[in-house]
């Protein structure tokens, strides 16, 4: 009888699965291109170069982004500065910034090393390309305009929805600094990689004061 | 016998060829949604309404796929056993009856393929053969895990066979308790008449309320005997990867899948025929117009017969696969030694009704 009640107990359980299932009670999955589930706050997909509010770019050239790179995936050169129309504040500006999404992995290790919150990801994953020399996106291709929009791959596309590169991932707001007491009330990160309004990072003496 | 019958004849033979094939593409189907809504999963949803095509699409890209031959194996083998595993499941359902007899003018038309007298040694004869396709494909693949395969099934199949047979013996004898029926039978024909009628007025008069014990172990039984989940150990995906047909590809591979398909609906029907009371069930003769009541007794052929597919789906969702020795154990030391217990008791008790006890 001991074989029976136990396959009778099994039976049970997925029969009630069933039931769930038809009742519309559970279903795991969602019918992708017709329903879109709702990403987490913390997605990570295509990465977008930010601008300050006044239109100068964040990216100084500094690389570290692509020293963090587990993959390698980012090849950054930097340049000075032209004195007469500087492209970033400071010395140096991002000239060359490819990122080969063929290897990366969106693991934001880049996000976390930027210091200066030049690249963010965005909520967009639906970039598909037919060569590999399209996977290598470029610095016009990331970089978003003066106006704080994001260049889309594919803007005319039906199923395109322009408004997830309109949304940083909140890995961003993780890893900034609000956790500490003293910055209570001052926004360290922008929920949209547009031009945003938010007080610029306390110097480290300042902080540990 | 003229032209007509013989038309007749070939009628209910390709008749049963189509309704097995259109069965099978509807079965595979209905597994995929159905094993889907036991794991909180929709199934195919694309080719079709509901994915209904997704059969025939799939049939259709097996057909067109290249079917890849290794280098080791043994030609003719290697091409029959898809046939192997096939045929026997056509060859079975060609015994069931699968509606009541009805006349058409001055002839009567049987919905069965053929009714041979000894339809049930028949139908042992070749679920027995259908091993063979396990064990030759196994074979004569020329590599070790269909070999491994195919090892598997022989052991499977021959302890799994004695313990069908000697649950099928009570059946039979059980056949001759009817009133006014002289011994058993071996015929489906006659076992589906002799389970017609009811116990006081109610109760139908199937096989599976005096035999429930026969029909449980039958149907553990026919699980194993068509390599189904738990019993798949001849397949055995992550062990084996695909066990006795990983060396097959293309339509050969689609054969044994169309064979493992008919034997699930073929040996649910046969659950139905022999325990379940068969095309047995209400059909209102004259209440209902003649048409209609010739059709139902086909319609209960198949409920029952689908209420079984359904449980094989069900099983197949819910319980792990056997270990090998546990295959073995459950075979040798619960199926064949309950049903030679059930066999004598039964037997005990149909001979002490048919000739009263011997000290009386």
């Amino acid at each position: 009888m001991g074989l029976i009640g136990e396959l009778w107990k099994g039976l049970k359980v997925t029969g009630g699965e069933m039931i769930r299932t038809i009742t519309g009670k559970r279903m795991l999955t969602t019918q992708y291109p017709k329903e879109f589930r709702e990403k987490p706050q913390r997605f990570h997909g295509r990465h977008v170069l930010n601008r300050y509010p006044d239109g100068m770019e964040k990216c100084i050239g500094c690389e570290l982004c692509a020293g963090a790179c587990p993959a390698r995936c980012i090849y950054v050169r930097g340049a000075d500065n032209p004195p007469d129309d500087p492209v970033s504040p400071g010395e140096r500006y991002g000239f060359v910034y490819e990122i080969n999404f063929l290897r990366c992995i969106f693991c934001a290790l880049c996000v976390e090393a930027c210091p200066t919150e030049a690249i963010t990801m965005t909520h967009l994953f639906e970039f598909s390309m037919t060569n590999r020399e399209d996977a290598i996106f470029t610095k016009e291709e990331l970089l978003m305009r003066p106006d704080g929009t994001v260049p889309h791959m594919f803007p005319d596309d039906p199923f395109a929805d322009l408004s997830e590169l309109q949304v940083a991932d909140g890995w961003v707001r993780a890893t900034a600094p609000s956790g500490y007491a003293e910055y209570e009330g001052v926004q360290m990160w922008q929920g949209t990689p547009g031009p945003g309004d938010w007080s610029p990072e306390p110097s480290q003496d300042e902080r540990d004061s | 016998m003229d032209g007509i019958d013989v038309l007749i004849v070939a009628l209910r033979v390709v008749g049963v060829f189509a309704l097995l094939i259109l069965v099978t593409i509807v079965n595979i189907w209905a597994e995929r949604k159905i094993v889907a809504d036991f794991q909180n999963r929709l199934g195919p949803m694309r080719a079709g309404p509901y994915g209904i095509l997704q059969t025939l699409a799939d049939a259709f890209k097996l057909m067109f796929k290249e079917a890849v031959i290794p280098r080791n194996v043994e030609r003719l083998v290697y091409h029959a056993a898809p046939f192997l595993a096939v045929i026997p499941a056509f060859l079975i359902a060609l015994n069931i009856p699968w509606g009541r007899p009805f006349t058409i003018g001055s002839r009567e038309i049987v919905l069965q393929g053929v009714d041979i007298n000894v339809g049930l040694l028949f139908i042992l004869a070749c679920s027995s053969m259908a091993v063979y396709a396990v064990v030759l494909a196994g074979w004569a693949s020329g590599s070790k895990y269909p070999l491994l395969g195919g090892i598997r099934g022989t052991a499977q199949a021959i302890s799994y066979e004695a313990a069908m047979g000697l649950a099928l013996v009570s059946v039979v004898m059980f056949s001759a308790t009817y009133p006014g029926v002289e011994g058993g039978t071996f015929s489906l024909a006659e076992i589906v008449e002799r389970q017609a009628g009811t116990w006081g007025g109610f109760i139908p008069r199937w096989n599976i309320i005096p035999l429930i014990p026969a029909f449980v172990i039958f149907f553990i039984a026919a699980i194993a005997e068509t390599n189904r989940a738990p019993f798949d150990l001849v397949e055995a995906e992550q062990e084996l990867t695909g066990g006795y047909f990983t060396e097959y590809s293309g339509i050969r591979w689609a054969m044994f899948f169309l064979g493992e398909y008919i034997n699930i609906f073929t040996m649910s029907a046969l659950t139905a025929t022999l325990f379940l009371g068969g095309w047995n069930g209400p059909t209102w003769d004259g209440v209902l117009p003649a048409w209609i009541s010739g059709i139902l007794p086909t319609v209960w052929l198949f409920v029952k017969t689908y209420v079984l597919v359904f449980i094989f789906f069900w099983i197949r969702a819910t319980l792990p696969r056997f270990r090998y020795d546990q295959l073995m154990q459950l075979g040798w030391k619960r199926l064949i030694p309950g049903a030679v217990l059930w066999l004598i008791l039964s037997t005990v008790v149909i001979g002490f009704r048919q000739f009263g006890a011997p000290w009386g």
